[in-house]
């Protein structure tokens, strides 16, 4: 039960968003971008967030993209993570989603609310980073598309007020081996204590995590075709983190680092073994 | 653009047929089905999308009715478990007991109901991974995958 | 069978409290504390009556009324301190729920914060903070609870058996060891609620999600100067309680918000949250013991001591302090034996019975000792058990003689186990360069520690086509009674299962009193009050078949809906022909409308002895053995549960399904139990897992293969031979599961829950100590 009322908008466009956005902005409303409700819903029933306004992007077209064009691939903000899991468009983004919370909210939960919410782990993203993907935000003015990993990257924002209509990608980094791995302190499901995605370009290592510090992040590819032990590589990549390791009550920083030792290091192997692996 | 401001009437399409209902923007369909529409079948377990009990299904897919506002629901088709009568998943937890107290059992019906429907023959993973989505505290979830597996078709 | 309440629950027709109310009825949200410990100087209440819709707000000063079953410690509503972190401290009535949260939201409350006691040891050090100051003052409702002044400490409670001296000097090998049980929440779907009003002539009702209506009416009447027979609870279907909704707390909420608002009916449900931080949870507990054995593995004398955190109010942790010291040697004959078993206040969430009632402490803690005794003497560890299993002629650590009826067949249940996990196959097995399986098992027994006086009854009515009616007062809160007691009634009548209904709702004034459906105690009280209940209604349908027949009571025969002349069955008339009296063939009435009454009340049960623990708290024990099977990666330092088994001496298993699937449900949650619960506290006090998200039951796909199986040896004062069953499920998982991954990971795991974090940091603690 939300203890206060607050309009809902519909709009047809994303203009209509962006538009009705400022001017409520401009009211001295709190309008907020409301997608699948998950993040927003549970956060207002104890007041973590009060907004005046929602604005359900569910009916604006660019936000339901969905699919390819024969070298791109598209994904709209408003899709569900169930409808990505699903398709298997690019197999390592449906796999990653697929472990965000459960199935049930997975059928509710968008891309577009993972990747802006407040819920520090955007496991989404993942998958996006390491795809060099693009993200095309509307603002006021104009849609601009940029390299994700400039806009989201290590905590990155959005400018209040921007909308994520969709993101895109090369289609062929949905044919590079790839992996995913998630860990949780007890359950299949829940927070992850690391969550790990990774794409074997062509030899070149690409490795984005979550939960290993207080933002997801990508790290600095690097090859792992030569003879060194998988685990050299995994220190070489944990001497290079752009934080220390997190520590909270899903676990601490040394058990965290231990886990995604073992995690980092897993995945190598199974590159090396030309896997992919899930 | 539609707005939707204060109490409103709305007309929903649930358990196939149209009902009107005066809801706040701010209402979750988790209220206004038990509140407005007296469908007390749908449980309130966390009002936070963890337990699963309130679980039903929108235009054939479970989703956590907590988590949704009432004013999504305009133009979906609505299943509540009180729009399912003998079906075969409600038999397999009566024949089972794959119940005990029952407070989460509409929210399990509503799930593996989905799933059925989805997935006629579903393996172990696609079974374990919906099933995740609900607590039972009773019993030890034995006896619902008993049930659910009990309808797979045998030519699987 | 299937159960009688299958086709209601898998509908969604089966109504719990909260499924539907008059839309007069008033909401109510409570205010809780943000401080575990702490004054309150001012409550500033002017900003929720600026809300519109508001109707109340009621705080702590206009409720003097102190509670509690045992203790009389709590308030209703703090008024000069609050002692732990989600007590309520103001509730407010509205029109509409949300008005009321609004309202809740504006309250100004300037608190002190004070010292916080936030583990045992706070608790116990000398110069600890006094969570109780007028500890001495409270009234008590029983004459054995035993609080000490200027301490935490609510209850101690001695055992004192053979000479301790004796025993250790017969000692060859001993163990000693210390545990640790974190609190635990029920975590029962249903979140508590509850409905209050009090009619124009001062009658009052209550609508609750409760297992115990008639206590309730009882306190209800103590606290508020009310007479017993003005007080209706009506109790619907329960969605879960584990013992959790047994002592009223959101009823007296609702009371006191309808007293503020004129008596209008008013409804309190609690959020989840406040279901983690404002109900109470399960005891938690620190446990130091010390066991010894000849060289033979035959045990001798057990030293322990049991320090129960009960949290902020004592609720029923004083008795469950006591049910620990009582079964303190768990499923072994002990001759020597000194425990003490300490209820301790802190200033954690105050705790309440728990499936298990305490014996999960004493469970865990003599069994992860019998392994470690094993180890040291080279036995195997079922052995070990086999060779100390309690049988006939031994005696309790409470001194009472045990009877092949009173405990069942230990050594049976043993030997069962070891053939479902094929133990003598091995107990720990290398199944790769990275994994290993191993085995762990654990025994456990239970008895209740109810009231002396414990009682139950039921009412048996015919309609007139010949079926019937049983009226009794146990809840359905899922164990299935509403299945069972019907089922039992069916067999002592002769008819089938599907000619008994029952209620499913019950009502104080309109259903025959029962203790509380809690303690696995309902099957045994209410079991037995519904065969007397049968026989009775059997003797007057005898007598109006008699009347008709022509004969004496005593030739008459019922079976099958029948009532038929012994020498000649053809002589016979159906049930609807004399369940209301019987007609002879001019139409003259004769006899009368068949009720049958039964009661049931405890027999020879004690207070204990205050020096030596000598008495008997419960009629007989429920016995069995457990085992679990775990899969270790040495790389990960990882598990993964395989399997887990029960053998239960059920005495007599009434409704087979319904048996397994109870002992199965509580497997589970003993499981959850070991491997992930734990109430988190911050070190301020703040219980910092407050939902579902952060504090995780078991879910579906993380579960072993479960075998659940019986023996029956009968226990001679229940109903067809029963004991119960409803609890005894959780005993020994922890320590079985504990047991055997200690055994996989070469390391010992005392304190729960075991995650996999855990695990790691001792297998890599222990490999450092073993480097250096």
């Amino acid at each position: 039960m939300i203890p206060y009322d607050f309009d809902y908008y519909l709009p047809d466009t994303w203009q209509e968003a962006v538009d009705i956005y400022h001017t409520l902005k401009a009211d001295a409303k709190n309008p907020l971008y409301y997608g699948g409700g998950t993040e927003i819903i549970s956060m207002a029933r104890v007041g973590s967030v009060r907004p005046n306004a929602v604005i359900d992007i569910k009916k604006i077209p660019e936000c339901q993209s969905f699919g390819t064009d024969g070298t791109k691939l598209f994904f709209g903000a408003a899709l569900t993570l169930a409808t990505i899991r699903e398709s298997g468009l690019y197999p390592l983004l449906s796999l990653a989603t697929g472990r965000i919370a459960d199935h049930t909210i997975q059928c509710k939960l968008t891309l577009g609310g993972n990747l802006a919410g407040t819920i520090h782990y955007h496991e989404a993203l993942l998958p996006l980073l390491l795809a060099d993907a693009t993200i095309h935000i509307a603002n006021a003015q104009c849609i601009r598309e940029v390299p994700i990993c400039d806009v989201l990257n290590m905590n990155g924002k959005l400018t209040p007020g921007e909308l994520i209509l969709m993101v895109s990608l090369n289609k062929r980094y949905a044919a590079y081996p790839y992996a995913h791995i998630k860990k949780t302190k007890a359950e299949k499901i829940g927070y992850p204590l690391v969550s790990v995605a990774a794409l074997n370009v062509g030899g070149t290592l690409r490795l984005a995590a979550s939960a290993l510090c207080s933002f997801p992040f990508r790290f600095k590819d690097c090859s792992f075709a030569d003879a060194r032990p998988a685990m050299d590589i995994v220190r070489e990549l944990l001497a290079d983190l752009p934080e220390p390791v997190l520590s909270d009550t899903e676990g601490s920083a040394a058990y965290r680092q231990f886990i995604f030792e073992k995690t980092a290091e897993k995945i190598i192997t199974g590159f090396r073994n030309g896997g992919s692996h899930a | 653009m539609l707005k939707i401001s204060g109490k409103t009437i709305i007309t929903f399409n649930i358990n196939g047929s149209a009902h009107e209902v005066t809801v706040r923007p701010g209402d979750t369909l988790l209220e206004v089905l038990r509140s407005r529409l007296g469908l007390t079948g749908t449980k309130v377990g966390c009002e936070n999308g963890d337990c699963g009990a309130c679980t039903v299904l929108v235009d054939g897919w479970p989703v956590k009715s907590c988590l949704m506002l009432a004013v999504e629901g305009v133009g979906r088709a609505i299943t509540t478990i009180e729009g399912l009568t003998n079906t075969p998943v409600q038999n397999a937890f009566a024949n089972f007991s794959a119940f005990q107290c029952g407070f989460c059992t509409p929210g399990f019906i509503m799930v593996c109901h989905s799933l059925l429907m989805h997935h006629p023959n579903p393996d172990d993973y696609t079974i374990e991974s919906w099933l995740q989505s609900n607590i039972c505290r009773c019993t030890s979830y034995q006896e619902i995958s008993a049930a659910v597996r009990s309808l797979i078709k045998s030519d699987a | 069978m299937i159960r009688k309440d299958a086709w209601l629950k898998v509908h969604g027709k089966a109504k719990y409290n909260d499924d539907g109310y008059p839309a007069a009825c008033l909401q109510a949200r409570l205010l809780t504390s943000v401080f575990a410990h702490a004054g309150i100087l001012s409550v500033d209440v002017s900003g929720a009556w600026a809300v519109p819709g508001v109707h109340a707000v009621v705080t702590g000063r206009e409720s003097a009324v102190l509670t509690g079953p045992i203790l009389q410690d709590m308030p209703i509503l703090a008024a000069e301190k609050v002692r732990y972190f989600g007590e309520p401290v103001a509730i407010v009535v509205a029109d509409e729920e949300w008005q009321a949260a609004q309202a809740v939201k504006s309250i100004r409350v300037e608190y002190q914060p004070l010292p916080v006691v936030n583990t045992i040891e706070d608790a116990l050090a000398s110069n600890a903070p006094l969570v109780h100051p007028g500890l001495m003052q409270y009234a008590r409702t029983v004459p054995d609870v035993y609080p000490e002044e200027n301490t935490n400490i609510a209850n101690r409670v001695k055992i004192r058996k053979g000479d301790i001296a004796q025993g250790w000097k017969d000692s060859a090998v001993v163990v000693e060891a210390e545990y640790r049980i974190p609190q635990a929440s029920h975590a029962f779907l249903e979140t508590r609620n509850a409905r209050a009003q009090i009619l124009p002539g001062g009658q009052v009702v209550i609508h609750t999600a409760n297992q115990a209506p008639h206590a309730l009416r009882s306190m209800l009447a103590k606290y508020f100067s009310l007479s017993e027979n003005d007080i209706t609870v009506e109790v619907p279907f329960v969605g879960g309680a584990y013992g959790g909704k047994i002592n009223p707390h959101p009823e007296l909420l609702a009371y006191i918000a309808s007293r503020a608002v004129g008596g209008r009916e008013v409804r309190v449900a609690y959020t989840r949250e406040e279901s983690f931080y404002t109900s109470p949870c399960k005891t938690g507990a620190k446990v130091v013991m010390k066991l010894g054995a000849d060289r033979t593995g035959r045990l001798q004398a057990l030293q322990a001591e049991y320090y129960i955190d009960c949290g902020a109010y004592t609720d029923t942790a004083p008795v469950m302090a006591k049910a620990v010291a009582g079964s303190c040697s768990g499923a072994y004959y002990i001759p020597h034996i000194q425990c003490d078993s300490v209820c301790v206040y802190t200033n954690h969430v105050y705790t309440t019975s728990f499936r298990g009632f305490g014996h999960g402490v004493s469970t865990f803690a003599i069994e992860r000792t019998m392994d470690k005794l094993a180890d040291r003497l080279g036995m195997d560890p079922a052995q070990l058990r086999l060779l100390n299993a309690a049988r006939e002629g031994d005696d309790s650590p409470t001194q009472v003689t045990y009877t092949k009826s009173n405990l069942g067949d230990i050594s049976a249940c043993i030997h069962r186990m070891k053939e479902i996990m094929q133990w003598d196959n091995g107990i720990w097995t290398k199944v790769s360069d990275s994994v290993i399986r191993a085995k762990g098992m654990a025994c456990f027994t239970k008895t209740s520690t109810t009231p002396t006086d414990a009682s139950s009854s039921a009412i048996v009515t015919f309609c007139s086509d010949g079926t019937v009616n049983l009226n009794c007062s146990v809840i359905e809160c899922g164990p299935g009674m509403t299945s069972s007691l019907p089922k039992l009634l069916a067999q002592r009548l002769k008819i089938s299962p599907d000619k008994v209904s029952v209620n499913l709702t019950v009502n104080t004034h309109a259903h025959p009193v029962h203790w509380k459906t809690a303690a696995s105690m309902s099957t045994y009280m209410a079991g037995n009050a519904v065969l007397t209940a049968a026989d009775d209604a059997i003797r007057q349908l005898k007598a109006n078949a008699a009347l008709a027949l022509k004969c004496s009571p005593d030739d008459v025969e019922i079976d099958n809906g029948m009532a038929y002349l012994k020498e000649n069955p053809q002589k016979y008339l159906e049930l609807k022909d004399i369940v209301s009296g019987v007609k002879d063939s001019t139409g003259s009435a004769l006899g009368g409308p068949v009720i049958g009454c039964g009661h049931f009340i405890m027999k020879h049960l004690s207070h204990l002895d205050r020096e030596t623990g000598k008495g008997q708290t419960g009629p007989y024990w429920t016995a069995g053995a457990q085992a679990v099977e775990v899969e270790y990666d040495l790389t990960e330092y990882t598990y993964r549960l395989v399997r887990a088994a029960t053998v239960l001496d059920a005495g007599s298993v009434i409704y087979p399904e319904g048996a397994a699937s109870q002992v199965m449900g509580a497997m589970n949650m003993g499981l959850s139990c070991a491997t992930r619960e734990a109430n988190v506290y911050a070190p301020g006090g703040e219980l910092k897992n407050t939902s579902f998200r952060t504090y995780k039951v078991m879910h579906f796909a993380e579960n072993p293969r479960y075998t659940v199986e019986f023996v029956e040896t009968p226990n001679i004062s229940g109903p067809m031979g029963a004991r119960g069953l409803g609890e005894h499920g959780i005993l020994g998982m922890p320590a079985a599961f504990a047991n055997a991954l200690s055994r996989a990971a070469g390391v010992q795991l005392d304190s729960l829950p075991v995650t996999n974090e855990a695990l790691w940091y001792s297998v890599t603690q222990s490999q450092q100590e073993k480097s250096r």
